[in-house]
């Protein structure tokens, strides 16, 4: 508990105040061949939240989805009175796998939220969006789909995860599972709102073709995470 | 939202509970192997209607279990040879014949598009019985649906669950599309085979990529894609 309560004033906070908790979180990567970078999780006030569909990214949201950067999103949520768990995976989250943290929230603070970049994809990610926090005890259950921001061509290619550049980034171990060379599937960025990703295309081809995604593996079918949330 | 619903949504992905109206147009004859028990005090029987909502791939014969254990696969985890053998060939005879078994039912023939299969299981009513259904999509190299570990103990007579399953990879072949490795009639290739040349373990799949996505040595083509969910399962408590 970071907050100085009496445990007088907390057992009455408990009774009273509908929302505070404490969360124990299991995002599992339902794919079998797209990584997660870092993961936001962020517990906050109903009119706060990380992305929202059919409405334009964030600068802050942007640099997640385009280069797996959390730290502008956590700080922003931060400042804003949210709770949040960072990077729970300590790293990025492999196919298959699962990431575990807790997450006490504040009174008020009954919305929950996630992101976090698909790789390889040039500005895709996981995302829950206000997921509101049941006041009753249990385990819980959330199917999460891929989103595309809407701020960067999906041309496939290797590239940079810096906000307004074109490509994508291959940390290790991307660098050696993804092809080389591909020359763009494209240079449009038509849906600049947030919206459900397309999806990667992908070719056959490692040392050419339009893209640098395999076809047969890099890609996915909705839902791509089971978030598990257990409150106590 | 109650346990239940929980646990159903652990198993099988994506899950709709719910009455929904039956939709089985074309039930098929049962099979069912009841436990070898002394004279039934009170058994309890539940009938379990499939459906194909894919548009091309035909289900491989589906293999129902009720088992004490939950779950036979595990998304990140390795699939079993039983599952795989299920999964790359569309054959259930491993699965069927698997230790611990306590009832089971098995499909005659495939199940296409669009139609829907009906089989009966009965236990003893003071049995617990954890529900295993699995089946092939037969057009790809190791998709497969269903679900596992469904505790139907608190089912009561004339209740009835429904629900949609979302379609795996076994991930214990590549998804090459290539002639001679999809066994479904896209191909008529082999099926299993013990070689695991894939990420061996379990997750959702993909999707098929197909020679009109520009795999240009795949069999497969516009007709076998496929999307969540793949079947409809409905539950029934009759007796």
């Amino acid at each position: 508990m970071k907050n100085k309560l009496s445990v007088f004033t907390a057992l009455l906070l408990a009774s009273t105040a509908s929302h505070a908790a404490d969360l124990e979180i299991h995002v599992q990567n339902l794919t079998q061949g797209i990584y997660f970078t870092p993961l936001l999780i962020s517990a906050h006030p109903e009119e706060m939240m990380l992305f929202r569909t059919g409405e334009h990214a964030s600068a802050e949201l942007q640099a997640m989805a385009e280069g797996g950067n959390i730290e502008l999103l956590a700080n922003q949520m931060g400042n804003g009175g949210a709770n949040n768990l960072e990077n729970p995976a300590g790293g990025l989250l492999e196919p298959g796998m699962m990431a575990s943290g807790m997450l006490s929230n504040d009174e008020g603070n009954a919305s929950l939220s996630l992101v976090g970049m698909l790789l390889p994809t040039n500005d895709g990610f996981v995302g829950l969006d206000s997921w509101p926090i049941p006041s009753e005890p249990g385990t819980y259950h959330i199917y999460l789909n891929g989103y595309d921001a809407g701020t960067e061509a999906n041309n496939e290619a290797r590239g940079s995860g810096m906000p307004g550049e074109a490509g994508f980034p291959v940390p290790p171990p991307l660098e050696a599972l993804i092809g080389h060379g591909g020359t763009g599937v494209t240079t449009e960025e038509s849906n600049q709102t947030v919206h459900i990703h397309r999806g990667n295309l992908g070719d056959s081809n490692a040392t050419g073709g339009k893209s640098d995604i395999d076809s047969t593996v890099q890609r996915w079918l909705n839902p791509v995470a089971k978030v598990t949330v257990i409150v106590n | 939202m109650k346990l239940v619903n929980s646990t159903v949504r652990l198993a099988v992905g994506l899950t709709i509970l719910g009455g929904l109206t039956a939709c089985g147009s074309d039930n098929e004859p049962v099979v069912s192997n009841p436990p070898p028990t002394p004279p039934p005090i009170e058994m309890k029987t539940f009938e379990v209607t499939l459906s194909n909502l894919t548009y091309g791939q035909p289900l491989s014969p589906a293999a129902l279990l009720l088992r004490n254990e939950g779950a036979l696969w595990e998304i990140g985890q390795m699939a079993s040879v039983e599952v795989e053998r299920i999964a790359e060939g569309g054959d259930n005879s491993a699965l069927l014949s698997l230790a611990g078994n306590k009832v089971t039912a098995s499909a005659d023939g495939p199940l296409e598009p669009g139609m829907s299969q009906t089989f009966s299981l009965q236990l003893e009513a003071t049995e617990s019985a954890n529900l295993t259904l699995v089946t092939m999509l037969v057009n790809t190299n190791d998709a497969f649906t269903g679900l596992t570990g469904l505790n139907l103990d608190a089912m009561q007579l004339n209740d009835s669950w429904s629900m949609t399953s979302g379609i795996y990879d076994a991930g214990t072949e590549a998804n090459s599309e290539l002639a001679g490795t999809i066994p479904g009639p896209a191909d008529g290739g082999v099926g299993f085979d013990a070689m695991r040349d894939d990420v061996d373990f379990v997750a959702m799949h993909p999707g098929v990529v197909r020679q009109d996505d520009g795999k240009a040595d795949s069999v497969l083509t516009q007709m076998h894609r496929f999307d969540n969910p793949a079947i409809r399962i409905r539950i029934t408590r009759v007796e």
